[in-house]
């Protein structure tokens, strides 16, 4: 395939294949307040890298076995009621330091960390593009195959058990789709900015969207556009891609939010 | 006093029904729907039920109360399945569909819900379902409004509608009335009833109010960490001096429940006298 041969376009449909799965994850993401969960979750990841690196094993696999690890240990230990922020503090930023210190460990490795801190989505691979587009098939096909529990679950943890939904299951579902996305990921943004491709979407979208389905088909659309626009931003000004992602999200955060206040403003007068 | 003791007859092991009713109502009218048996409910180290028999048969509408931290909506919870006894068993009737009303729902502002679409959570309901069951709930015509912008007696029969869509054979209403004004609580109490009476399901109920409660109510049992004492409420229908206190708005939806504790709690028993009735 030739198409494929272009490191733009591997850099676009990577983009792209992540919002699939950035996209209704985020909504849930904010629906179930969980920001600095995600947050959290990414962080572990350089830790994940660092142990990666050390014992030989994928990265992906090993940035996502700690943000599961991580998820889990959070999971626990805001169920023996320490508080959540607390929690996540202490953890986030621990596993970000005791990554850190580990890569200054591996003597034989040359480890470009500013990559996975911001990520470098335009040395994608043939290889990392499958990678990507399978994981983020497999949170789609997640999310899709769970929405209904989800979203009930979401709305309140009483009212699902009722249903037959055990809430604690779906809750495990998001933290299982929450280390998959960190992991594949981690190349199109980076670590640091893993959460703003989860959030900003989704808080974007809510301004358009009037169910809850709309507003993560509107966070998908709005996630690839940031992707394409931030990629055109690079590529024009040669910023960092990363970050380009993010800031391109943000500007049309803000029209979304302008419009959307100016549409209701519309309709109350 | 012993409120509970007739009740063990009634109770006949869940594993006797045959399979093929898993996905039908229970048909043995004297078969209870769920029964509790000796049970204990702790939180935290912290005993907050103790020796509750407790069973509800079909048909039948029970209310529970009990003053602030009696373990009402604990009990509730542990009737529903959220919480597992410490002590004792709960069985449910196989195939049992249970409709859930909480007490409070919190809807994050960051979700866009309309009504028909929180009808259809978890399962999809037709169009036609969904209009019959709000009209049944005295709200027709919401389906297509945001959850956010109903007022909070519409919210209220919203939830209700949800806990109607899947045909349940048991009602489970925790504080159902918080926040409705007087017209407000004997209006849902009348559509509760009416709701039983097209429905045929049994309904159990939470209230904090010690003495005003359902007058359609088949028993009324008071807790206070256990089971104090329960008995059937006093229609005020037909009597002046209470339609007086009620209002005559109230069509009859409300009954007193008059009763007297034999015994002493630590602390609960203040809370009883400060209760306003």
């Amino acid at each position: 395939m030739t198409l494929l041969d272009d490191f733009m376009t591997r850099a676009l449909l990577a983009g792209l294949a992540v919002s699939l799965a950035t996209g209704p994850l985020g909504c849930f993401v904010v629906w179930r307040r969980m920001a600095y969960f995600g947050d959290a979750t990414a962080h572990a990841a350089i830790l994940g890298v660092a142990l990666a690196l050390g014992f030989q094993i994928s990265i992906f696999v090993g940035t996502m076995l700690v943000a599961l690890i991580m998820a889990m240990v959070v999971s626990v230990l805001a169920g023996r009621g320490w508080a959540m922020d607390t929690t996540l503090g202490v953890l986030a930023h621990s596993a970000l330091a005791f990554g850190l210190v580990a890569v200054s460990f591996l003597p034989n490795v040359r480890v470009d960390l500013t990559a996975y801190l911001f990520g470098d989505i335009l040395a994608v691979s043939r290889l990392d593009l499958a990678v990507i587009a399978g994981g983020s098939g497999l949170v789609l096909g997640l999310l899709l195959w769970r929405w209904s529990a989800l979203l009930t679950a979401t709305l309140n943890e009483d009212l699902a058990h009722a249903s037959g939904i055990d809430p604690g299951r779906e809750r495990m579902v998001l933290t299982v789709a929450l280390a998959v996305v960190v992991a594949v990921a981690l190349k199109i943004v980076g670590a640091l900015l893993i959460a703003a491709l989860l959030i900003i979407p989704a808080a974007a979208a809510r301004n358009f969207a009037r169910s809850p389905e709309a507003m993560a088909l509107c966070a998908i659309i709005i996630g690839g556009g940031s992707v394409w626009a931030g990629l055109q931003l690079s590529l024009a000004q040669d910023t960092p891609s990363g970050p380009s992602i993010v800031v391109a999200a943000a500007l049309i955060f803000v029209l979304a939010t302008f419009f959307g206040t100016l549409r209701e403003a519309l309709r109350k007068s | 006093m012993n409120p509970v003791a007739h009740e063990g007859a009634q109770m006949k092991p869940v594993a006797q029904k045959s399979a093929q009713m898993r996905h039908h109502a229970p048909q043995d009218a004297q078969m209870s729907l769920v029964a509790a048996h000796g049970v204990a409910v702790t939180a935290g180290g912290r005993r907050i039920l103790h020796d509750i028999d407790f069973n509800i048969d079909r048909g039948e509408i029970v209310m529970i109360v009990g003053p602030n931290g009696s373990g009402k909506t604990t009990l509730l919870r542990a009737l529903l399945g959220v919480l597992r006894p410490s002590h004792g068993q709960i069985t449910r009737a196989r195939g049992l569909q249970v409709g859930y009303v909480p007490q409070r729902l919190h809807l994050d502002p960051g979700l866009p819900l309309p009504v028909a679409r929180f009808l259809s959570l978890p399962r999809r309901r037709t169009r036609t379902d969904i209009a019959e069951t709000l009209a049944r709930v005295g709200v027709p015509g919401v389906a297509g409004q945001d959850m956010g912008t109903l007022s909070g007696g519409q919210f209220q029969r919203v939830l209700l509608a949800r806990a109607l869509m899947g045909r349940p054979d048991l009602l489970m209403l925790d504080e159902p009335t918080a926040g409705l004004d007087q017209p407000g609580v004997a209006s849902f109490y009348r559509l509760i009833e009416q709701v039983r009476a097209e429905l045929g399901c049994a309904v159990l109920a939470v209230s904090h109010d010690l003495h005003v409660v359902m007058s359609a109510s088949d028993r009324v049992v008071c807790i206070n960490g256990h089971i104090c004492c329960e008995g059937a409420p006093h229609a005020v229908r037909n009597a002046p001096e209470y339609r007086a206190l009620f209002g005559l708005g109230t069509g009859g939806a409300l009954a007193l429940f008059q009763h007297q504790h034999d015994h002493d709690h630590d602390h609960a028993e203040k809370t009883h006298q400060d209760d306003p009735a």
